[in-house]
């Protein structure tokens, strides 16, 4: 961008601006903490409720589609709201595009890892892998 | 100003600490007894447990102070008085829940 006296005043202003997308990333930051709110509580006292927290018991309760369908939308949302939450803190902090860039991209690789393997344990689990 | 950075400080444990926790619990919960028995080894284990406790307090801290925001975000709760009375009930009121919670888990235990 060239920012000479031949510069118009459109020019001049050129991508200073918001990336117009940011009120779609709080929106979601906002559902997906909506949707934790229920699936938070509802682990807590799902593990609340259970008779005894030894590994049998937690296989039966995650093989039941009410223990694996209500867990799989947990991980899902938690890993997202985890990375939307991580962005605005590297947002404020990271200023320089390229580490900016760098941080972000590791934490969306690491958070899809992660839900990815919190995905196929729970998967293991539900479709009856293990006995 | 204090909840705010309460805020982000227990968002930041719960994504990083809790995530990792959630993730490890439910693979070794799938990966049969051995696997299972060094996660339960490690949770309750004095450093296993202060994880627990504090990942707990920073889930009902943030589970608070996420609420005030969404009421925030309403245009509500913005009045001085009121809005640091809210505040003090966040950290209030996740103290309480953590202790209660940790209370009877152990109560059980025994």
């Amino acid at each position: 961008m060239s920012v000479g006296d031949s510069s118009t005043p459109l020019g001049k202003v050129r991508g200073l601006g918001s990336a117009q997308h940011g009120g779609e990333h709080w929106l979601t930051e906002r559902v997906t903490s909506i949707a934790l709110l229920l699936l938070g509580t509802w682990l807590v006292a799902s593990l609340l409720l259970l008779p005894k927290l030894d590994q049998r018991t937690l296989i039966e309760w995650l093989h039941a589609p009410s223990g694996a369908i209500p867990m799989a939308l947990l991980i899902v949302i938690a890993f997202k709201h985890a990375l939307d939450g991580m962005k605005v803190f590297v947002d404020d902090y990271v200023h320089e595009p390229g580490n900016n860039f760098v941080v972000n991209t590791l934490l969306l690789f690491l958070a899809v890892s992660g839900g990815a393997i919190a995905l196929y344990a729970l998967a293991r689990i539900a479709f009856g892998a293990v006995a | 100003m204090v909840v705010s950075i309460l805020h982000r400080a227990t968002g930041t444990a719960l994504s990083v600490a809790g995530l990792a926790v959630l993730t490890w619990w439910l693979f070794a919960t799938s990966s049969g007894p051995e696997a299972y028995a060094t996660f339960t080894k490690a949770a309750v284990s004095p450093l296993g447990l202060i994880v627990l406790i504090g990942l707990t307090w920073s889930f009902f801290q943030h589970l608070l102070s996420g609420v005030r925001h969404l009421v925030m975000d309403t245009g509500r709760a913005f009045e001085l008085g009121i809005n640091k009375t809210f505040a003090i009930l966040t950290i209030v009121g996740s103290v309480l829940l953590t202790a209660a919670l940790w209370i009877y888990l152990l109560g059980v235990a025994k």
